[in-house]
Protein backbone atom coordinates (compact mmCIF):
# COMPACT_ATOMS: atom_id res chain seq x y z
CA UNK A 1 0.00 0.00 0.00
CA UNK A 2 2.90 2.56 1.02
CA UNK A 3 5.71 1.33 -1.70
CA UNK A 4 2.71 1.36 -4.42
CA UNK A 5 0.94 4.95 -2.88
CA UNK A 6 4.61 6.55 -3.37
CA UNK A 7 5.22 5.59 -6.99
CA UNK A 8 1.65 7.59 -7.58
CA UNK A 9 3.15 10.51 -5.46
CA UNK A 10 6.35 10.60 -7.70
CA UNK A 11 4.50 9.95 -10.77
CA UNK A 12 1.93 12.60 -9.46
CA UNK A 13 4.67 14.83 -9.10
CA UNK A 14 6.04 14.64 -12.30
CA UNK A 15 2.80 14.87 -14.29
CA UNK A 16 2.11 18.29 -12.48
CA UNK A 17 5.39 19.43 -13.08
CA UNK A 18 4.53 18.52 -17.20
CA UNK A 19 1.14 20.25 -17.16
CA UNK A 20 1.85 23.55 -16.08
CA UNK A 21 4.35 24.06 -18.91
CA UNK A 22 0.70 25.04 -20.18
CA UNK A 23 2.21 28.26 -18.86
CA UNK A 24 5.28 28.63 -21.20
CA UNK A 25 3.46 28.69 -24.42
CA UNK A 26 1.88 25.60 -26.68
CA UNK A 27 5.57 25.04 -28.61
CA UNK A 28 6.90 24.28 -25.11
CA UNK A 29 3.83 21.98 -23.76
CA UNK A 30 4.03 19.79 -27.35
CA UNK A 31 7.52 19.66 -27.23
CA UNK A 32 7.59 18.05 -24.30
CA UNK A 33 4.77 15.59 -24.68
CA UNK A 34 6.88 14.77 -27.80
CA UNK A 35 9.91 14.32 -25.82
CA UNK A 36 8.44 12.50 -23.80
CA UNK A 37 7.50 9.93 -26.19
CA UNK A 38 11.66 10.15 -27.79
CA UNK A 39 13.30 9.87 -23.98
CA UNK A 40 15.53 7.17 -23.62
CA UNK A 41 16.47 7.18 -27.51
CA UNK A 42 18.42 5.58 -28.92
CA UNK A 43 18.61 3.13 -26.28
CA UNK A 44 15.52 2.62 -25.85
CA UNK A 45 12.91 2.36 -28.88
CA UNK A 46 9.97 4.89 -29.35
CA UNK A 47 7.54 5.84 -26.20
CA UNK A 48 10.26 3.09 -24.77
CA UNK A 49 10.07 5.25 -21.89
CA UNK A 50 6.60 5.98 -21.61
CA UNK A 51 5.36 2.58 -21.57
CA UNK A 52 8.04 1.59 -18.80
CA UNK A 53 6.44 4.08 -16.81
CA UNK A 54 2.57 2.92 -17.98
CA UNK A 55 3.58 -0.55 -16.99
CA UNK A 56 5.06 0.28 -13.74
CA UNK A 57 1.92 1.93 -12.45
CA UNK A 58 -0.21 -0.64 -13.94
CA UNK A 59 1.30 -2.52 -11.72
CA UNK A 60 1.05 -0.09 -9.03
CA UNK A 61 -2.63 0.60 -9.34
CA UNK A 62 -2.97 -3.23 -9.12
CA UNK A 63 -0.88 -3.30 -5.96
CA UNK A 64 -2.86 -0.77 -4.46
CA UNK A 65 -6.35 -1.67 -5.13
CA UNK A 66 -5.80 -5.20 -4.30
CA UNK A 67 -4.59 -4.69 -0.73
CA UNK A 68 -7.34 -1.48 -0.65
CA UNK A 69 -9.67 -3.95 -1.01
CA UNK A 70 -8.25 -6.50 1.02
CA UNK A 71 -8.13 -4.00 3.85
CA UNK A 72 -11.48 -3.19 2.99
CA UNK A 73 -12.44 -6.77 3.03
CA UNK A 74 -10.53 -7.51 6.21
CA UNK A 75 -12.19 -4.44 8.28
CA UNK A 76 -16.00 -5.50 6.91
CA UNK A 77 -15.72 -9.09 8.78
CA UNK A 78 -13.96 -7.46 11.91
CA UNK A 79 -16.94 -5.89 13.16
CA UNK A 80 -20.07 -7.46 10.94
CA UNK A 81 -22.45 -6.29 14.16
CA UNK A 82 -22.57 -2.70 13.41
CA UNK A 83 -23.19 0.16 16.57
CA UNK A 84 -25.95 1.94 16.71
CA UNK A 85 -24.58 5.14 18.35
CA UNK A 86 -21.00 5.61 16.99
CA UNK A 87 -19.33 9.47 17.51
CA UNK A 88 -16.23 10.22 15.67
CA UNK A 89 -13.77 11.34 18.02
CA UNK A 90 -10.25 12.91 16.09
CA UNK A 91 -10.12 11.20 12.83
CA UNK A 92 -9.51 13.31 10.09
CA UNK A 93 -12.09 13.35 7.64
CA UNK A 94 -9.53 12.32 4.83
CA UNK A 95 -8.81 9.42 6.47
CA UNK A 96 -12.33 8.42 6.48
CA UNK A 97 -13.14 8.72 2.77
CA UNK A 98 -9.72 6.75 2.00
CA UNK A 99 -11.67 4.03 0.42
CA UNK A 100 -14.70 5.64 -1.63
CA UNK A 101 -12.27 8.49 -2.44
CA UNK A 102 -9.51 6.04 -4.02
CA UNK A 103 -12.85 4.20 -5.71
CA UNK A 104 -13.49 7.68 -6.96
CA UNK A 105 -9.76 8.60 -8.10
CA UNK A 106 -9.91 4.89 -10.20
CA UNK A 107 -13.41 6.07 -12.35
CA UNK A 108 -11.48 9.11 -12.60
CA UNK A 109 -8.07 7.93 -13.95
CA UNK A 110 -10.12 5.55 -16.07
CA UNK A 111 -11.94 9.00 -17.57
CA UNK A 112 -9.16 10.75 -17.93
CA UNK A 113 -7.40 8.08 -19.92
CA UNK A 114 -10.37 8.18 -22.38
CA UNK A 115 -9.81 11.82 -22.48
CA UNK A 116 -6.31 12.64 -23.06
CA UNK A 117 -4.57 9.91 -23.90
CA UNK A 118 -6.64 7.24 -26.39
CA UNK A 119 -8.76 10.15 -27.29
CA UNK A 120 -11.79 8.30 -27.14
CA UNK A 121 -13.92 10.82 -25.74
CA UNK A 122 -12.99 14.26 -27.42
CA UNK A 123 -15.02 17.05 -26.16
CA UNK A 124 -14.22 20.23 -27.99
CA UNK A 125 -11.53 19.39 -30.04
CA UNK A 126 -9.46 16.09 -31.10
CA UNK A 127 -6.51 18.10 -32.46
CA UNK A 128 -2.84 16.53 -32.78
CA UNK A 129 -1.67 19.28 -30.76
CA UNK A 130 -2.07 17.70 -26.96
CA UNK A 131 -2.35 21.70 -25.96
CA UNK A 132 -5.05 22.07 -28.46
CA UNK A 133 -7.32 19.41 -27.10
CA UNK A 134 -6.61 20.33 -23.82
CA UNK A 135 -7.63 24.42 -24.00
CA UNK A 136 -10.15 23.60 -26.37
CA UNK A 137 -11.76 21.04 -23.02
CA UNK A 138 -11.58 23.51 -20.54
CA UNK A 139 -13.77 26.56 -21.93
CA UNK A 140 -16.26 27.89 -20.15
CA UNK A 141 -19.13 25.96 -22.51
CA UNK A 142 -17.42 23.17 -21.31
CA UNK A 143 -17.73 23.97 -17.41
CA UNK A 144 -18.76 20.31 -16.12
CA UNK A 145 -15.16 19.14 -17.73
CA UNK A 146 -13.77 21.08 -15.36
CA UNK A 147 -15.81 20.48 -12.46
CA UNK A 148 -14.71 16.49 -12.99
CA UNK A 149 -11.18 17.92 -13.07
CA UNK A 150 -11.93 19.81 -9.71
CA UNK A 151 -13.40 17.31 -7.93
CA UNK A 152 -10.87 14.53 -8.81
CA UNK A 153 -8.60 17.11 -7.50
CA UNK A 154 -10.18 17.53 -4.21
CA UNK A 155 -10.37 13.74 -3.97
CA UNK A 156 -6.52 13.28 -4.90
CA UNK A 157 -5.72 15.86 -2.57
CA UNK A 158 -7.76 14.21 0.40
CA UNK A 159 -6.55 10.88 -1.04
CA UNK A 160 -2.72 12.36 -0.68
CA UNK A 161 -3.17 14.38 2.77
CA UNK A 162 -4.12 10.98 4.59
CA UNK A 163 -2.25 8.62 2.33
CA UNK A 164 1.31 10.47 3.05
CA UNK A 165 0.87 10.49 6.95
CA UNK A 166 -0.30 7.18 6.68
CA UNK A 167 2.71 6.21 4.29
CA UNK A 168 5.26 7.00 6.44
CA UNK A 169 3.52 5.15 9.21
CA UNK A 170 3.33 1.92 7.59
CA UNK A 171 7.09 2.60 6.73
CA UNK A 172 8.27 2.94 10.60
CA UNK A 173 9.50 6.29 9.99
CA UNK A 174 7.70 7.99 12.96
CA UNK A 175 8.68 6.63 16.19
CA UNK A 176 8.63 10.18 17.91
CA UNK A 177 5.65 12.58 18.78
CA UNK A 178 8.10 15.39 16.52
CA UNK A 179 8.09 12.59 13.41
CA UNK A 180 4.23 12.20 13.53
CA UNK A 181 4.16 16.01 13.32
CA UNK A 182 6.27 16.40 10.04
CA UNK A 183 4.51 13.24 8.54
CA UNK A 184 1.27 14.85 8.90
CA UNK A 185 2.76 18.26 7.84
CA UNK A 186 4.03 16.43 4.71
CA UNK A 187 1.09 14.95 3.71
CA UNK A 188 -0.52 18.63 3.92
CA UNK A 189 1.86 20.07 2.23
CA UNK A 190 1.97 17.47 -0.67
CA UNK A 191 -2.02 17.82 -0.92
CA UNK A 192 -2.16 21.48 -1.39
CA UNK A 193 0.67 21.46 -3.50
CA UNK A 194 -0.43 18.83 -6.04
CA UNK A 195 -4.48 19.98 -5.45
CA UNK A 196 -3.75 23.48 -6.59
CA UNK A 197 -0.69 22.96 -8.78
CA UNK A 198 -2.52 20.22 -10.79
CA UNK A 199 -6.30 22.83 -10.50
CA UNK A 200 -4.18 25.91 -12.26
CA UNK A 201 -4.28 24.70 -15.55
CA UNK A 202 -8.30 23.82 -16.08
CA UNK A 203 -8.87 26.85 -14.25
CA UNK A 204 -6.62 29.31 -15.98
CA UNK A 205 -8.03 27.98 -19.33
CA UNK A 206 -11.67 28.32 -17.89
CA UNK A 207 -10.61 32.27 -17.55
CA UNK A 208 -8.99 32.67 -20.33
CA UNK A 209 -5.59 33.32 -18.79
CA UNK A 210 -4.24 30.39 -20.99
CA UNK A 211 -5.96 30.39 -24.79
CA UNK B 1 -30.45 13.63 37.53
CA UNK B 2 -33.06 11.85 35.44
CA UNK B 3 -31.63 9.69 32.59
CA UNK B 4 -32.84 7.58 29.86
CA UNK B 5 -30.58 4.65 29.47
CA UNK B 6 -30.60 2.33 26.36
CA UNK B 7 -28.85 -0.84 27.13
CA UNK B 8 -27.67 -4.03 24.76
CA UNK B 9 -29.56 -6.62 26.36
CA UNK B 10 -28.29 -10.36 24.78
CA UNK B 11 -28.67 -13.12 26.93
CA UNK B 12 -25.89 -15.29 25.77
CA UNK B 13 -23.02 -15.63 22.68
CA UNK B 14 -25.75 -17.65 20.58
CA UNK B 15 -29.07 -15.41 20.82
CA UNK B 16 -29.83 -12.00 19.39
CA UNK B 17 -29.25 -9.42 21.15
CA UNK B 18 -31.75 -6.03 20.97
CA UNK B 19 -31.18 -2.02 22.68
CA UNK B 20 -33.88 -1.63 25.69
CA UNK B 21 -34.65 1.27 27.29
CA UNK B 22 -34.83 1.91 31.23
CA UNK B 23 -35.42 5.14 32.71
CA UNK B 24 -33.34 6.18 36.17
CA UNK B 25 -34.11 8.61 38.36
CA UNK B 26 -32.19 10.28 41.17
CA UNK B 27 -28.74 9.65 40.03
CA UNK B 28 -26.14 11.89 41.75
CA UNK B 29 -23.61 13.75 40.12
CA UNK B 30 -20.65 12.15 42.12
CA UNK B 31 -22.37 8.46 41.21
CA UNK B 32 -19.65 6.44 38.91
CA UNK B 33 -20.60 5.24 35.45
CA UNK B 34 -20.20 1.33 37.40
CA UNK B 35 -22.44 2.24 40.24
CA UNK B 36 -25.18 4.34 38.31
CA UNK B 37 -25.11 0.52 36.18
CA UNK B 38 -25.59 -0.93 39.93
CA UNK B 39 -28.42 1.46 41.18
CA UNK B 40 -29.79 0.22 37.68
CA UNK B 41 -29.94 -3.51 38.48
CA UNK B 42 -31.54 -2.96 41.97
CA UNK B 43 -34.12 -1.42 40.37
CA UNK B 44 -34.07 -4.45 37.87
CA UNK B 45 -34.07 -6.73 40.43
CA UNK B 46 -37.17 -5.21 42.12
CA UNK B 47 -39.07 -5.88 38.78
CA UNK B 48 -38.98 -9.03 37.23
CA UNK B 49 -36.23 -8.60 34.70
CA UNK B 50 -32.69 -9.90 34.96
CA UNK B 51 -30.04 -7.77 35.77
CA UNK B 52 -27.81 -6.26 33.19
CA UNK B 53 -24.36 -7.80 33.24
CA UNK B 54 -21.35 -6.02 32.67
CA UNK B 55 -17.27 -6.59 33.31
CA UNK B 56 -15.44 -4.71 36.18
CA UNK B 57 -12.64 -5.50 38.94
CA UNK B 58 -10.72 -3.22 40.32
CA UNK B 59 -12.74 0.07 39.48
CA UNK B 60 -9.91 2.18 39.86
CA UNK B 61 -8.42 2.39 36.34
CA UNK B 62 -6.15 -0.05 36.12
CA UNK B 63 -7.22 -3.25 35.67
CA UNK B 64 -8.75 -3.13 32.38
CA UNK B 65 -11.35 -5.43 32.74
CA UNK B 66 -14.33 -2.97 32.30
CA UNK B 67 -15.01 -1.13 29.10
CA UNK B 68 -18.23 -0.38 26.98
CA UNK B 69 -19.09 1.56 24.47
CA UNK B 70 -20.99 4.80 25.69
CA UNK B 71 -23.08 6.90 23.71
CA UNK B 72 -20.66 5.80 20.46
CA UNK B 73 -17.73 6.44 22.45
CA UNK B 74 -15.23 3.74 24.11
CA UNK B 75 -15.26 4.23 27.93
CA UNK B 76 -17.26 7.19 27.36
CA UNK B 77 -16.47 11.37 26.61
CA UNK B 78 -13.24 11.28 28.90
CA UNK B 79 -9.81 9.87 28.62
CA UNK B 80 -9.86 7.17 31.21
CA UNK B 81 -12.00 4.01 31.98
CA UNK B 82 -15.18 3.18 31.99
CA UNK B 83 -15.27 2.47 36.04
CA UNK B 84 -13.23 6.22 36.39
CA UNK B 85 -15.93 7.97 34.75
CA UNK B 86 -18.49 10.24 36.73
CA UNK B 87 -22.00 11.14 36.15
CA UNK B 88 -21.00 14.62 36.34
CA UNK B 89 -19.86 14.15 32.78
CA UNK B 90 -23.24 14.17 31.58
CA UNK B 91 -26.28 16.43 32.31
CA UNK B 92 -29.84 15.66 34.16
CA UNK B 93 -32.49 14.28 31.15
CA UNK B 94 -29.62 12.84 28.99
CA UNK B 95 -30.18 9.57 27.22
CA UNK B 96 -27.17 7.27 27.25
CA UNK B 97 -26.78 4.18 24.98
CA UNK B 98 -24.36 1.70 26.36
CA UNK B 99 -23.81 -1.30 24.08
CA UNK B 100 -20.63 -3.89 24.55
CA UNK B 101 -17.45 -3.34 22.28
CA UNK B 102 -17.97 -4.51 19.06
CA UNK B 103 -15.44 -7.06 17.29
CA UNK B 104 -15.95 -10.64 15.55
CA UNK B 105 -12.61 -11.25 18.14
CA UNK B 106 -14.17 -9.93 21.28
CA UNK B 107 -17.59 -12.01 21.13
CA UNK B 108 -20.55 -10.75 22.96
CA UNK B 109 -21.03 -13.32 26.18
CA UNK B 110 -23.31 -11.68 27.65
CA UNK B 111 -25.32 -7.96 27.83
CA UNK B 112 -22.10 -5.97 27.94
CA UNK B 113 -19.62 -8.48 28.73
CA UNK B 114 -17.42 -9.47 25.39
CA UNK B 115 -14.76 -12.22 25.83
CA UNK B 116 -11.45 -10.88 25.49
CA UNK B 117 -9.29 -13.75 25.01
CA UNK B 118 -7.66 -13.31 21.71
CA UNK B 119 -5.73 -10.53 23.66
CA UNK B 120 -4.28 -12.95 25.36
CA UNK B 121 -3.99 -15.70 23.01
CA UNK B 122 -1.75 -12.44 20.90
CA UNK B 123 0.35 -12.00 24.63
CA UNK B 124 0.93 -15.89 24.84
CA UNK B 125 2.30 -15.69 21.21
CA UNK B 126 5.35 -13.35 22.69
CA UNK B 127 4.15 -10.60 24.88
CA UNK B 128 6.67 -12.09 27.51
CA UNK B 129 10.16 -12.43 28.13
CA UNK B 130 11.88 -16.00 28.66
CA UNK B 131 14.16 -15.51 32.07
CA UNK B 132 15.25 -18.53 34.03
CA UNK B 133 13.50 -18.33 37.42
CA UNK B 134 15.23 -17.95 40.79
CA UNK B 135 16.39 -15.22 43.21
CA UNK B 136 15.35 -11.46 41.66
CA UNK B 137 18.36 -9.79 40.18
CA UNK B 138 19.60 -6.55 41.48
CA UNK B 139 17.07 -3.58 39.90
CA UNK B 140 19.90 -1.87 38.89
CA UNK B 141 22.02 -5.16 37.56
CA UNK B 142 21.48 -4.43 33.47
CA UNK B 143 21.42 -0.46 32.98
CA UNK B 144 19.07 1.28 31.13
CA UNK B 145 19.09 4.60 28.96
CA UNK B 146 16.44 6.76 30.83
CA UNK B 147 14.71 7.60 27.22
CA UNK B 148 14.34 3.95 26.54
CA UNK B 149 13.17 3.16 30.54
CA UNK B 150 10.96 6.07 30.03
CA UNK B 151 9.14 5.17 26.41
CA UNK B 152 8.71 1.41 27.63
CA UNK B 153 6.93 2.68 30.98
CA UNK B 154 5.06 4.90 29.16
CA UNK B 155 3.66 2.52 26.86
CA UNK B 156 3.46 -0.10 29.23
CA UNK B 157 0.66 1.49 30.54
CA UNK B 158 -1.67 -0.32 28.84
CA UNK B 159 -4.31 -2.33 30.42
CA UNK B 160 -5.18 -4.13 27.71
CA UNK B 161 -8.99 -2.84 28.33
CA UNK B 162 -9.80 -3.29 24.20
CA UNK B 163 -11.41 -0.37 23.49
CA UNK B 164 -8.66 0.70 20.70
CA UNK B 165 -10.36 -2.03 19.11
CA UNK B 166 -13.96 -1.06 19.84
CA UNK B 167 -13.11 2.65 18.51
CA UNK B 168 -11.25 1.65 15.64
CA UNK B 169 -13.12 1.70 12.55
CA UNK B 170 -11.24 -0.87 10.86
CA UNK B 171 -11.92 -3.52 14.10
CA UNK B 172 -7.91 -3.58 14.23
CA UNK B 173 -5.96 -3.85 17.57
CA UNK B 174 -2.46 -2.69 16.28
CA UNK B 175 -2.61 -0.07 19.17
CA UNK B 176 -2.80 -2.81 21.82
CA UNK B 177 -0.01 -4.76 19.58
CA UNK B 178 1.98 -1.56 18.98
CA UNK B 179 1.59 -0.98 23.50
CA UNK B 180 3.25 -4.50 23.91
CA UNK B 181 5.77 -4.27 21.06
CA UNK B 182 7.18 -0.91 21.96
CA UNK B 183 7.15 -1.94 25.52
CA UNK B 184 9.51 -4.70 25.58
CA UNK B 185 11.45 -3.73 22.54
CA UNK B 186 12.82 -0.78 24.48
CA UNK B 187 14.50 -2.84 27.25
CA UNK B 188 17.33 -4.93 26.66
CA UNK B 189 15.53 -8.33 28.23
CA UNK B 190 13.12 -7.86 25.27
CA UNK B 191 15.82 -8.35 22.29
CA UNK B 192 16.34 -11.71 22.41
CA UNK B 193 12.82 -12.72 20.99
CA UNK B 194 12.28 -9.12 19.65
CA UNK B 195 12.12 -10.34 16.19
CA UNK B 196 9.85 -13.54 16.42
CA UNK B 197 7.49 -11.77 18.83
CA UNK B 198 6.29 -9.18 16.39
CA UNK B 199 6.08 -12.08 13.53
CA UNK B 200 4.02 -14.44 16.40
CA UNK B 201 1.98 -11.42 17.78
CA UNK B 202 1.04 -10.00 14.49
CA UNK B 203 0.04 -13.49 12.76
CA UNK B 204 -2.05 -13.96 15.70
CA UNK B 205 -3.55 -10.71 15.21
CA UNK B 206 -4.67 -11.16 11.96
CA UNK B 207 -5.20 -15.21 12.89
CA UNK B 208 -8.04 -13.88 15.55
CA UNK B 209 -9.95 -11.35 12.87
CA UNK B 210 -9.00 -7.97 14.14
CA UNK B 211 -8.94 -5.60 10.92
CA UNK B 212 -5.63 -4.20 9.48
CA UNK B 213 -4.94 -0.75 10.35
CA UNK B 214 -5.16 2.00 8.35
CA UNK B 215 -3.53 4.60 11.02
CA UNK B 216 -6.93 6.67 11.02
CA UNK B 217 -5.67 7.13 14.81
CA UNK B 218 -9.35 6.42 16.33
CA UNK B 219 -7.88 4.15 18.81
CA UNK B 220 -5.02 6.70 20.72
CA UNK B 221 -8.32 9.24 21.21
CA UNK B 222 -10.39 6.29 23.14
CA UNK B 223 -7.43 5.12 24.63
CA UNK B 224 -7.72 5.62 28.37
CA UNK B 225 -3.47 5.29 29.00
CA UNK B 226 -3.29 7.51 25.69
CA UNK B 227 -0.79 4.99 24.61
CA UNK B 228 0.36 6.78 21.16
CA UNK B 229 0.28 6.51 17.67
CA UNK B 230 4.15 6.20 17.33
CA UNK B 231 3.31 2.46 18.76
CA UNK B 232 1.78 1.61 15.73
CA UNK B 233 4.81 3.12 13.27
CA UNK B 234 7.20 1.06 15.72
CA UNK B 235 5.21 -1.99 15.63
CA UNK B 236 5.96 -1.97 11.44
CA UNK B 237 9.66 -0.65 12.05
CA UNK B 238 10.16 -3.89 14.17
CA UNK B 239 7.87 -6.18 11.95
CA UNK B 240 10.01 -5.01 8.52
CA UNK B 241 13.87 -5.11 10.49
CA UNK B 242 12.43 -8.97 11.47
CA UNK B 243 11.32 -9.71 7.76
CA UNK B 244 14.80 -8.37 6.94
CA UNK B 245 16.20 -10.72 9.28
CA UNK B 246 14.87 -13.52 7.22
CA UNK B 247 11.83 -14.40 8.87
C1 LIG C 1 -6.96 2.82 -7.82
C2 LIG C 1 -7.61 3.72 -7.11
C3 LIG C 1 -7.25 3.84 -5.67
C4 LIG C 1 -7.83 3.19 -4.60
C5 LIG C 1 -9.00 2.21 -4.65
C6 LIG C 1 -7.10 3.62 -3.44
C7 LIG C 1 -7.39 3.23 -2.15
C8 LIG C 1 -6.53 3.42 -1.08
C9 LIG C 1 -6.74 2.91 0.22
C10 LIG C 1 -7.96 2.11 0.66
C11 LIG C 1 -5.65 3.25 0.96
C12 LIG C 1 -5.23 2.80 2.34
C13 LIG C 1 -6.02 2.96 3.43
C14 LIG C 1 -5.64 4.08 4.36
O1 LIG C 1 -4.43 4.36 4.57
O2 LIG C 1 -6.60 4.65 4.90
C15 LIG C 1 -4.78 4.02 0.15
C16 LIG C 1 -3.57 4.53 0.59
C17 LIG C 1 -2.74 5.35 -0.16
N1 LIG C 1 -3.01 5.82 -1.43
FE1 LIG C 1 -4.53 5.16 -2.62
N2 LIG C 1 -6.11 4.48 -3.79
C18 LIG C 1 -6.17 4.67 -5.16
C19 LIG C 1 -5.38 5.53 -5.92
C20 LIG C 1 -4.31 6.29 -5.43
C21 LIG C 1 -3.61 7.30 -6.18
C22 LIG C 1 -3.96 7.74 -7.60
C23 LIG C 1 -2.60 7.76 -5.36
C24 LIG C 1 -1.56 8.80 -5.57
C25 LIG C 1 -1.67 9.78 -6.40
C26 LIG C 1 -2.69 7.07 -4.11
C27 LIG C 1 -1.82 7.26 -3.04
C28 LIG C 1 -1.93 6.61 -1.83
C29 LIG C 1 -0.94 6.62 -0.77
C30 LIG C 1 0.40 7.35 -0.77
C31 LIG C 1 -1.46 5.81 0.27
C32 LIG C 1 -0.80 5.48 1.62
C33 LIG C 1 -0.33 4.11 1.77
C34 LIG C 1 -0.31 3.63 3.20
O3 LIG C 1 -1.35 3.64 3.89
O4 LIG C 1 0.74 3.19 3.65
N3 LIG C 1 -3.74 6.18 -4.17
N4 LIG C 1 -5.33 4.11 -1.09
S1 LIG D 1 -3.73 0.45 23.88
FE1 LIG D 1 -5.06 1.68 25.25
S2 LIG D 1 -7.13 1.24 24.46
FE2 LIG D 1 -5.82 -0.37 23.61
S3 LIG D 1 -5.94 -2.06 25.09
FE3 LIG D 1 -4.16 -0.81 25.73
S4 LIG D 1 -4.99 0.63 27.25
FE4 LIG D 1 -6.77 -0.23 26.17
S1 LIG E 1 -12.57 -1.99 36.47
FE1 LIG E 1 -10.37 -2.04 36.37
S2 LIG E 1 -9.97 -0.52 34.90
FE2 LIG E 1 -12.11 -0.33 35.15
Amino acid sequence: MAVTGLIFVGYVLAHMYGNLKVFAGQDSFDEYAHHLREFGEPILPYEGFLWIARVVLILAVIGHAYSAFKLWHRAAVARKEKYSARRVAKSTLSSRTMRWGGVTLLAFIVFHILHLTTRTITPGSNSDSPYERLVAGFQPERWWLVLIYLVALVALGMHLRHGVWSACQTLGFTNTAASRRRANLAGISLAVIVAVGFALVPISVLFGIVD
Amino acid sequence: MRLTLKIWRQPNSAAAGELRTYQLDDVSEDTSFLEMLDMLNEQLTGTDEEPVAFDSDCREGICGTCGVMINGQAHGPEVTTTCQLHMRSFSDGDTITIEPWRADAFPVLRDLIVDRGAFDRIIQQGGYISVNTGSAPDAHATAVPKKNADRAFDVATCIGCGACVAACPNGSASLFLGAKITHLGELPQGQAERDTRVVNMVAQHDHEGFGGCTNIGECTAACPKEIPLDVISQLNKDLRTAMRHGL
